[in-house]
């Protein structure tokens, strides 16, 4: 419990600076109200204003507080209006592509380490890959999904997977290569074929490497989901909020939704962490 | 001598590095009989390390002829003819030490009866009996080691190749080993090539020393052991041992001053 007055002080801190960034920002819109109305406003009037406005530059976290409040406990999550629904429909999109992305990286990873071809030439295009804007390639893969008649949750897996397989090929070939000559000399010793070489040498001693692959990309994976949900004007999900957020102003909105992926974003970076310490320890090497 | 194990003849092996060709052998000549406890000792670079794992068919020469039984050492490494101790115990930490003494035998298919009962039998013979379900960090460097020589033994090859297996230990530590690894050598009558750059380990364990030079790596002087095979700590204080010591210190400065 050591840890609770420190990570108070950084919330306390954020609060601070929040509220006083509110303060600042929605000033504008009440002088220029008072200016329009003739009346003279103090700074007090200002503070006051800057707590309640409808449409804030940036909203105070009370009324992000409120928002997601009412959203979160009050809504029925069954309800449209609940942004439990919401992230439901992302999560369900991110674990998806999660699975997609960490099976497809894990395979890329497996073969780069086997096959001396895809040594030389997998690397350089996953790297490419990753270059593109996911913004820029995200609304193509949904249209061409859509013209072979793949809709919901596929595409936005796929774009999930795009993103998450990346972290997982990079650390699974390091930890598929960790093993010492040493120990793979000692293997041949054994004259153990390659297989066995794989699942009872290269693999252990890749799961250290795997899991800190994973919390990357469950994190990149949420990034995926929201970002397939724009483009395609949907209707539901935490993109989709944010999307009917800044189409209407309704930055309170946008915000809780900001707020509610970064939750579910440190929620799944969470159960990783505890899958990781299980395993870990289960193999004898956890602290 | 007994039948031969392992023979050499006219060994040569050259490494093309960027600096030019490495004579890491040269004409390397010896019999290895069953049954015998042989040293190779020598300054770093003299081709010790390298000769054991042209033995143990890690690495090849590039002239001349090795035999292990009577098979090429490939052949030899295929059919699982000896065991191989490195210098780092090298066990798997996220095996027990059971799990680690298995391994080789999950690899070569032993049914599981018998995986257990050869586990139980190599564990009691370094003295690890009651460690199985520890894994490697909850012991001692030198029990590790044990651990690892244990492994070697575990498939019951018939030749145990070492490669500087206490050289990681402090001296107190080696003495026990040491004592140890005579005690099981006696009672499985292994064929045991040793590579080690101590001389009074080198004498205290060996039936043979092999002395060898670098530049090129070769064999300047095979020294038989009087010492009896029954040997208690205190026989380096003998005049026998000291002498034998001696003859080894020789044939290793005879080496240096051939640069």
């Amino acid at each position: 419990m050591k840890s609770v007055v420190p990570i108070l002080t950084v919330v306390a801190g954020i609060l601070m600076i929040w509220y006083g960034a509110a303060v600042w920002l929605n000033a504008q819109w009440t002088y220029d109200q008072a200016a329009r109305a003739g009346i003279e406003v103090g700074f007090g009037d200002v503070v006051r204003d800057a707590m309640v406005q409808d449409r804030p530059v940036i909203p105070a976290p009370h009324q992000v507080a409120v928002e997601l409040y009412d959203t979160v406990i009050d809504k029925n999550i069954t309800s449209r209006r609940s942004l439990v629904y919401h992230g439901w429909i992302t999560v369900s999109a991110t674990l998806l592509g999660f699975v997609f992305g960490t099976g497809l990286g894990i395979l890329l990873a497996v073969g780069i380490v086997h096959n001396r071809a895809m040594d030389m030439s997998v690397m350089p295009w996953a790297i490419a890959s990753q270059t593109i804007p996911i913004l820029a390639i995200a609304p193509m893969i949904i249209v061409v999904l859509n013209s072979v008649g793949i809709q919901g949750i596929v595409p936005k897996a796929i774009i999930s997977a795009y993103l998450s397989f990346f972290p997982v090929v990079v650390g699974m070939v390091a930890g598929l290569r960790s093993p010492d000559v040493m120990q793979l000399d000692l293997m041949r010793t054994y004259h153990a074929s390659r297989a066995q070489m794989f699942w009872k040498l290269r693999l252990p001693s890749s799961m250290p490497y795997l899991f800190t692959s994973l919390k990357v990309g469950i994190a990149a994976s949420l990034v995926g989901a929201i970002v397939g949900e724009l483009p395609t004007g949907a209707v539901s999900g935490l993109g989709a909020r944010l999307l009917s957020g800044s189409y209407y102003g309704q930055t309170v909105q946008i915000w809780s939704a900001l707020i509610a992926a970064a939750v579910v974003a440190a929620a799944l970076v969470g159960l990783i962490g505890i899958a990781q310490r299980l395993t870990l320890r289960r193999m004898g090497m956890g602290q | 001598m007994n039948e031969p194990v392992i023979e050499a003849r006219d060994l040569n092996l050259t490494f093309e590095t960027n600096d030019g060709p490495v004579h890491a052998l040269k004409d390397v000549n010896l019999t290895i009989g069953k049954g015998d406890f042989v040293s190779f000792i020598g300054p770093s670079g003299c081709g010790k390390t390298t000769f054991l794992r042209v033995i143990a068919g890690l690495e090849e020469a590039t002239g001349g002829s090795v035999t292990v039984n009577g098979k090429s050492p490939d052949e030899a490494r295929r059919s699982r003819a000896y065991g191989y101790v490195f210098q780092a115990a090298g066990l798997y930490p996220w095996r027990t030490i059971a799990g680690n003494v298995k391994l080789p035998l999950e690899i070569m298919g032993f049914d599981r009866a018998e995986q257990a009962r050869r586990v139980q039998k190599v564990l009691d013979l370094v003295d690890l009996a009651g460690f199985e379900k520890k894994f490697p960090w909850q012991l001692s460097g030198g029990m590790q080691q044990r651990a690892s020589i244990a492994r070697a033994l575990a498939f019951d090859a018939d030749i145990l190749l070492m490669d500087e297996p206490f050289g990681a230990l402090d001296e107190i530590v080696r003495d026990h080993l040491n004592e140890q690894l005579l005690e099981l050598w006696a009672r499985t009558e292994k064929t045991i090539g040793f590579v080690t750059h101590s001389i009074p380990e080198a004498v205290y364990l060996s039936t043979r020393i092999v002395v060898m030079s670098p530049r090129p790596g070769r064999i300047t002087d095979v020294i038989e052991s009087p010492l009896p095979r029954e040997r208690p700590l205190d026989i380096r204080d003998s005049k026998e041992f000291i002498e034998v010591a001696h003859r080894v210190r020789e044939g290793l400065r005879a080496g240096h001053d051939d640069e």
